[in-house]
């Protein structure tokens, strides 16, 4: 039996690279493909283009949601797609031109930096269809259609949420760079605390964000996570026991943080933001609360299915609760640290919410 | 042996290494005096670039005008750029599809998988030629070279912040710092645009007059620093240049910088009077930057090679000591020079928000700073060489883009390629290797001379 062992040990390198010889000489060994066979499944002529901004369409956040709305809207629709990254904001106008000249039906842009370029291409392009993401042009563009979340809505679940469960009384937030599609998470979220505290004559205190004085913590982009873990830190700190960052991939420094503080036995917890972090980050599973979600992947391919069909206009889409182009995520492995009545109540203020009997302002929300 | 003695005792004191050394082209005969004066100096150190001693240097061989073509740098250049591009097209052949579903019976049938793979880099080597130079496709030929002018708009930032690293360099100076003179002329630009209401004419001469004067302090106080205090240029330009992005997202996160009702970071539109006008009217975006960029090299050409200024910057450059010794004012020119660079770093900011983008965000200096220093060493830091290489990386640019739409290329590639230049200038020997164009060995006799040289040298 040793023996066996120590010869199958000492063989093994050997065998090893035998096999990877051999699965090498194998790999060049497949039956090379009929002559002749093209399979095309063009099933329709239709092509929806996009034009990413500097972050790329690998950015975990709008570029990528949407470029996946497509990619799906490709799978589902048997559209024809066409992408183009820009690597610097010099890239967008080329990019647009080219992407008009290829003969796309539809045309997304991601984010307010392409707002003047899109404008442009549009009036020069009237009988080409436009969409842009996170932007709202006022006027409207009669070929431009706008795709914009009241993130408010959800983010206001969200601080509700954080505020009904801490323990220390304190919360916190902070965003990446002070946009209004950062902000208004942080809106929302104040906001949420706010009524929470209305609600229940209770006084939970948030840190990083003053709603009224519209300004409070950034890290400056959407790339430096220590930054993130910096202030995260600084937080705790001050007694906050949930944070939820507005920051992309920054988010992840926060969860550093949280993590560690977790690991010395502290009770923390995170609510992540764009999507369901749970799922995107799984790294912070267990210290997942929740996620502020924007479904941008539907919405864009709610956009490429109209256009398709001939439905196209330029009334923006506004995702919002009742269209769960916002929503909550669930709670996952901390659904037993929500108590039932929490629950009851964000579903009712949900419900609120929907109706038009809550009302979540910001600053930052979509012009009706 | 003896013979040897006194000659290593005269010039090249423990350095028998630099015998005979061949001035790479006439026009640097000038400097030829402070060279030597380095090398019998002997403990001093070369500047950290000499550009112009880099190459061309070659021990040995007949100096035949073909053998210097060869071995030249602007030979190394070319073959840099052709190797880039060589392994470029293997890198994208490897992620190529086609070529992968080829490679799996490769034995079966090696054809497919060969000819997928100079597909796959044909394909895209000749989307990038439709979008830099020539598009056949076109159905005008105002469309057909539509490619070309996007180049040379593309070009324009890059020649002139080019030219601002390559003068530094000549001064000896490793300018990192375009980036942030960009940046603060794109503020000063920017805000002349939009903020004041001037007439035609004045307006954009203010603007640019803002621009440059922004590089030129952003550039001048590193010099200041530099010349004053001896801090290191390197640092100085690097941090100068985070100072200077993080001063323009504040400025943005201001509303005096941001559209009425607005809170988005982005500037508003630069007045129609404060713009460029388009050189070959509204169907290309080439603008009056590039006729600006073709002066400027003009002028650089002229001030470092035929004005005393550019004298005295080169031989800063060559060697500081020397240069003081023989009676420069190293700190003017130090602080001189920073400015001159920084003015046209400005100008490439006065280029992008007058120019191309016509707003001011806090991506306006793109990468432009740092693709620069590429330009200046592919272009040997001389004026004209710095041309020709921003029209190649403008190439790159605009013939990216149509990579990326017609096969799918990653634009990264286009990246991949620029980092592979830098890469290989920087090695000339292995270029040479790669096209086995290094001078052959030396004789042996010679090379036992030389190596009793040595050795007396070293107990001399």
């Amino acid at each position: 039996m040793t023996s066996l062992r120590s010869h199958l040990k000492r063989g093994s390198v050997a065998g090893l690279a035998t096999v990877g010889a051999t699965a090498l000489v194998l790999a060049g060994c497949g039956a090379p493909p009929e002559a002749g066979t093209n399979s095309t499944a063009g099933a329709t002529d239709y092509t929806g283009c996009i034009v990413s901004d500097s972050g790329g369409f690998d950015d975990q956040s709008f570029n990528q949601s949407s470029y996946e709305g497509l990619k799906k809207a490709e799978a589902d629709l048997g559209i024809k797609v066409n992408q183009v990254e820009s690597k610097t904001n010099n890239d967008f106008e080329p990019n647009l031109r080219a992407m008009v000249t290829a003969g796309c039906d539809l045309t997304l842009t991601i984010g307010f930096l392409l707002g003047d370029s899109t404008k442009e291409q549009a009036a020069a392009n009237p009988d080409s269809h436009f969409a842009i993401v996170d932007y709202q042009y006022d006027p409207a563009i009669a070929n431009v259609k706008p795709i914009i979340y009241d993130t408010a809505q959800a983010a206001f679940l969200a601080g509700y949420l954080a505020a009904g469960t801490t323990k220390t009384g304190t919360v916190a937030t902070f965003g990446g760079v002070k946009i209004p599609t950062v902000t208004i998470f942080m809106d929302g979220y104040a906001d949420g605390v706010k009524y929470y505290n209305e609600q229940k004559g209770k006084d939970v205190k948030l840190l990083g964000w003053n709603k009224d004085a519209q300004d409070g913590s950034f890290t400056g982009d959407f790339e430096k996570q220590d930054v993130g873990k910096q202030l995260t830190q600084n937080f705790l700190d001050q007694g906050a026991d949930i944070v939820m960052p507005v920051a992309g991939p920054v988010g992840k420094g926060a969860g550093a943080a949280l993590k560690e503080a977790k690991a010395a036995g502290k009770d923390v917890k995170l609510i992540w933001v764009d999507s369901d972090g749970y799922l995107t980050a799984p790294d912070y599973k267990d210290i997942m609360l929740s996620s502020v979600m924007k479904t941008m992947g539907d919405a864009v391919e709610a956009v490429v299915k109209d256009d398709k069909e001939g439905n196209f206009s330029n009334t923006p889409y506004v995702g919002t609760l009742a269209n769960e182009g916002v929503k909550l995520a669930p709670f996952h492995d901390l659904d037993s640290q929500v108590p039932a009545e929490l629950k009851s109540e964000l579903e009712q203020i949900e419900k609120d919410i929907v109706d038009g009997k809550l009302k979540v302002e910001s600053k930052a929300s979509p012009k009706a | 042996m003896s013979e040897n003695h006194p000659k290593h005792a005269a010039g090249e004191h423990g350095r028998p290494d630099h015998k005979d050394p061949h001035h790479p082209s006439p026009a640097e005969e000038e400097t030829a005096a402070v060279v030597s004066v380095d090398t019998a100096g002997g403990a001093m150190e070369p500047s950290a670039v000499p550009a112009t001693a880099q190459s061309g240097q070659l021990p040995g061989g007949p100096d035949t005008l073909l053998r210097r073509i060869f071995t030249g740098s602007g030979m190394v250049s070319v073959l840099a750029v052709l190797l880039a591009l060589i392994i470029g097209g293997l890198l994208i052949a490897s992620t190529d599809k086609q070529v992968a579903t080829t490679a799996t019976y490769f034995f079966a049938r090696p054809t497919d998988f060969l000819s997928a793979v100079w597909t796959a880099a044909t394909r895209s080597y000749i989307a990038l030629f439709q979008g830099s130079v020539f598009n056949p496709r076109g159905n005008s030929v105002a469309a057909q070279f539509a490619p070309f002018m996007e180049t040379l708009t593309i070009a324009t930032p890059l020649i002139t912040a080019g030219l601002g690293v390559a003068l530094a360099f000549r001064a000896g100076l490793f300018n990192i710092g375009a980036q942030g003179q960009i940046i603060v002329a794109g503020i000063l630009a920017a805000w002349v645009g939009f903020a004041l209401n001037l007439p035609l004419g004045l307006h954009l001469l203010l603007v640019l007059v803002a621009g440059i004067i922004g590089g030129a302090l952003w550039g001048g106080l590193v010099g200041v620093l530099k010349a004053r205090t001896g801090a290191h240029e390197v640092i100085l330009t690097i941090m100068f240049n985070y100072i200077a992005l993080y001063f323009l997202r504040y400025l943005l996160n201001t509303p005096a910088f941001q559209r009425p009702g607005e809170s988005n970071p982005i500037s508003p539109i630069l007045d129609a009077t404060a713009v460029y006008p388009q050189i070959f009217g509204s169907q290309y975006r080439l603008h009056l930057g590039f006729i600006l960029a073709i002066g400027a090299t003009v002028l650089v050409w002229w001030l470092l090679n035929r004005s005393t200024l550019g004298f005295e910057f080169r031989a800063v450059g060559a060697n500081p000591k020397a240069a003081q010794t023989a009676g420069i004012n190293v700190s003017r020119s130090t602080i001189l020079v920073m400015a001159i660079a920084g003015g046209l770093a400005g100008m490439s900011g006065v280029a992008q928000v007058a120019g191309t983008e016509k707003v001011l965000t806090d991506g306006v200096a793109a990468t432009y700073g740092f693709d620069a220093i590429t330009v200046a060493l592919l272009g040997r830091s001389t004026p004209w060489g710095t041309f020709a290489a921003g029209l190649l990386f403008g190439a790159f640019r605009a013939g990216a883009v149509q990579m990326q739409i017609q096969t799918g290329t990653p634009i990264d590639i286009v990246l991949v390629v620029q980092s592979l230049i830098v890469l290989f200038i920087a090695a000339p020997p292995l270029v040479r290797a790669v096209f086995g164009l290094n001078p052959r060995r030396k004789k042996p006799a010679r090379a036992a001379k030389s190596r009793q040289a040595a050795t007396t040298g070293g107990a001399a």
